[in-house]
């Protein structure tokens, strides 16, 4: 945000209050940032409140939910796709910078009934359109552990492993827990 | 395994920055500041922080916030049935408003069930020295073999309390129902929910999971802790407690089934849930029978849903229960997520080896001990283990014997 680029942050796990705060401990305002339209913001638990409890007439509107998949029987995310698409495709009156897509985090999309070929193609897609169209950057947050078993979000960690130029993983130091030095990255 | 605190409850009518802002002031001007009943404001985390009905494990959480807690069950579900009673009990003594869920016990025995509280400050004063007391040696008596360690300071067993904060409860005595009498609560009690058709989208969600995040969401509109009816009344926190869910009662078959045919409705549950505790004042604790998940993956994705994961690893019929070491235990805590909200890092304690002990009035937490080896080998090794090799010599299978640990000849 402070270099000026247009920000679409799909935001699964936490609340836009948590983010928020958070950013500005970091100094950045994101309430600002988002009434300026630099930023558009997914709150993944409200969008999914909205979904489950929402009123007939929301429906009608016209706009299908980001997070339809979750009620329908096909999983494919092609909802949340239009979503980033249109988020980031540059208006007339944009003058942001390279834009961001931001997805905290993939994995969360497997436990709401996606599938992972479903999410590797929204992720396909999305490259295609920010990265190869838009010429911006995407920055992808995923759970893995090493004696996981989950399968599903193994094959997506890995497939994203292979697509991406920079893998940033954090985690505990090998040998055990320390109190002064977290982890390792 | 594990406990789940759902996420932490959220002030709807104040932007967190003013709440910053207003606390600041009301704290310089001298003033206690209690929103809400029976909770503690933390400006660092522009949370409400509650306890969660033991003090002990409050400190070892850093802090509460509530988002959802995720109890792994133990084995006979004993131990996190009780902290499911503690959070409960610690909500009717604050005074706030509960809501507890099961498919397989009464909501009504649950409540009746309730550890007393320690209101008396004698008798608080006397069981919190029990819980934090460390066997604390004449400081006169010097160290003669261990002299370096005699200026380190004293290790305590039970993490402190930063605050006086919480309640102790008695589990030989239930609570009086007279403390019962000011406080509201709701019960979903499954075999007694009517089977009507919900009006929320199904979400390809088990129906028994749809219809309690319906009657949740209900009483979180009816009730304002939404926020809906800011101006009313005083402000208070739901409690919501869910017994063993996931388990068959529920309608799910991923405890009884390796290749279950839904996988995804307990974390679409979870996550609609979480959803409904971070935009109202509510906490939430689940308790899960996640021994009997054959599916380790839905596991991993429910502690990943939640805000606090805590498992309680009972010693009963295990190996460990005549092990000399744990003697003085019931069991080991396993913490597996600590509430990470508003923040990028979390209080963490420093210890992340913790036994839980219940003595006939209490339960606590505390950082595991093991008591000083005293037997004449080198390194340290359960005994049951050095009984083995010694029967096994016995009858003279000297080859086996070496097979196991340290005993040279």
């Amino acid at each position: 945000l402070p270099a000026g680029c247009k920000v679409c942050f799909v935001a699964l796990l936490q609340s836009f209050s948590h983010y928020n705060l958070v950013a500005q401990k970091l100094g950045v305002n994101l309430r600002a940032a988002k009434e300026r339209g630099q930023l558009v913001f997914l709150e993944g638990l409200k969008s999914c409140l909205d979904l489950v409890f929402g009123e007939k007439e929301e429906e009608e509107s016209g706009k299908p939910s980001p997070l339809q998949f979750m009620s329908e029987s096909n999983s494919n995310l092609k909802a949340l796709f239009d979503f980033v698409r249109t988020s980031l495709t540059p208006s007339d009156s944009d003058s942001w910078k390279g834009p961001v897509l931001l997805v905290d985090d993939l994995s969360v999309l497997l436990s709401l009934g996606a599938a992972p070929v479903a999410v590797l193609d929204f992720i396909h897609y999305c490259r295609v359109v920010v990265c190869s169209q838009l010429k911006g950057n995407i920055v992808v947050l995923v759970h893995s552990n090493e004696d996981s078993e989950d399968e599903e979000n193994d094959l997506v960690v890995n497939s994203l492993c292979h697509h991406s130029d920079l893998i940033l993983w954090a985690e505990g130091l090998a040998t055990g827990f320390c109190k002064d030095v977290h982890g390792q990255v | 395994k594990a406990l789940i605190l759902p996420g932490g409850p959220l002030l709807l009518s104040a932007r967190p920055a003013e709440m910053a802002t207003s606390f600041q002031r009301r704290a310089a001007a001298g003033s206690r500041l209690a929103a809400v009943p029976g909770t503690r404001p933390s400006l660092r985390h522009g949370q409400l922080l509650l306890s969660c009905g033991l003090p002990s494990l409050d400190s070892v959480l850093g802090w509460w916030g509530a988002g959802p807690g995720t109890l792994p069950e133990d084995k006979y579900g004993l131990y996190s049935n009780l902290l499911l009673k503690y959070f409960l009990a610690e909500g009717i003594v604050c005074g706030h408003e509960l809501f507890v869920a099961s498919a397989k016990e009464h909501p009504d025995i649950i409540l009746k069930e309730l550890p007393a509280p320690l209101l008396d400050d004698t008798h608080r004063s006397e069981l919190a020295e029990e819980a934090t007391a460390a066997k604390s040696e004449d400081p006169q008596d010097s160290m003669k073999i261990a002299w370096r360690y005699q200026n380190l300071p004293k290790m305590e067993a039970s993490p402190t309390p930063s605050t006086k904060f919480g309640h102790y409860y008695d589990i030989s005595k239930t609570m009086a129902p007279e403390l019962f009498q000011s406080i509201k609560w709701h019960s979903f009690y499954l075999p007694e929910e009517l089977s009507f058709q919900p009006e929320m989208k199904k979400c390809n969600m088990n129906s028994a999971y749809t219809r309690l995040l319906q009657s949740i969401q209900r009483i979180i509109c009816q009730e304002g802790f939404d926020g809906s009816d800011s101006q009313k009344k005083q402000k208070n926190i739901l409690r919501i407690g869910i017994q063993s869910l996931g388990s068959m009662l529920w309608g799910d078959d991923i405890c009884s089934s390796d290749t279950p045919e839904d996988t995804h409705s307990l974390t679409k549950f979870l996550y609609v849930l979480r959803g409904l505790l971070r935009k109202s004042l509510s906490a939430c604790i689940i308790t899960v029978p996640a021994h009997l998940i054959q599916n380790k993956a839905i596991m991993e994705r429910v502690t990943n849903l939640s805000d606090m994961v805590v498992g309680l690893e009972s010693f009963i019929g295990s190996e460990r229960e005549t092990n000399p070491l744990y003697k003085d235990y019931h069991g080991l805590v396993h913490v597996h997520q600590i509430p990470r909200l508003n923040s990028l890092i979390c209080d963490v304690s420093d210890t992340k080896d913790l036994a839980f002990r219940l003595k006939r009035k209490l339960f606590t937490i505390e950082r595991l001990h093991l008591p000083p080896d005293l037997s004449d080998t080198v390194s340290r090794t359960s005994k049951q283990d050095l009984a083995e090799s010694a029967k096994l010599l016995s009858s003279g299978c000297g080859a086996m014997a070496i097979g196991k640990k340290h005993l040279d000849f």
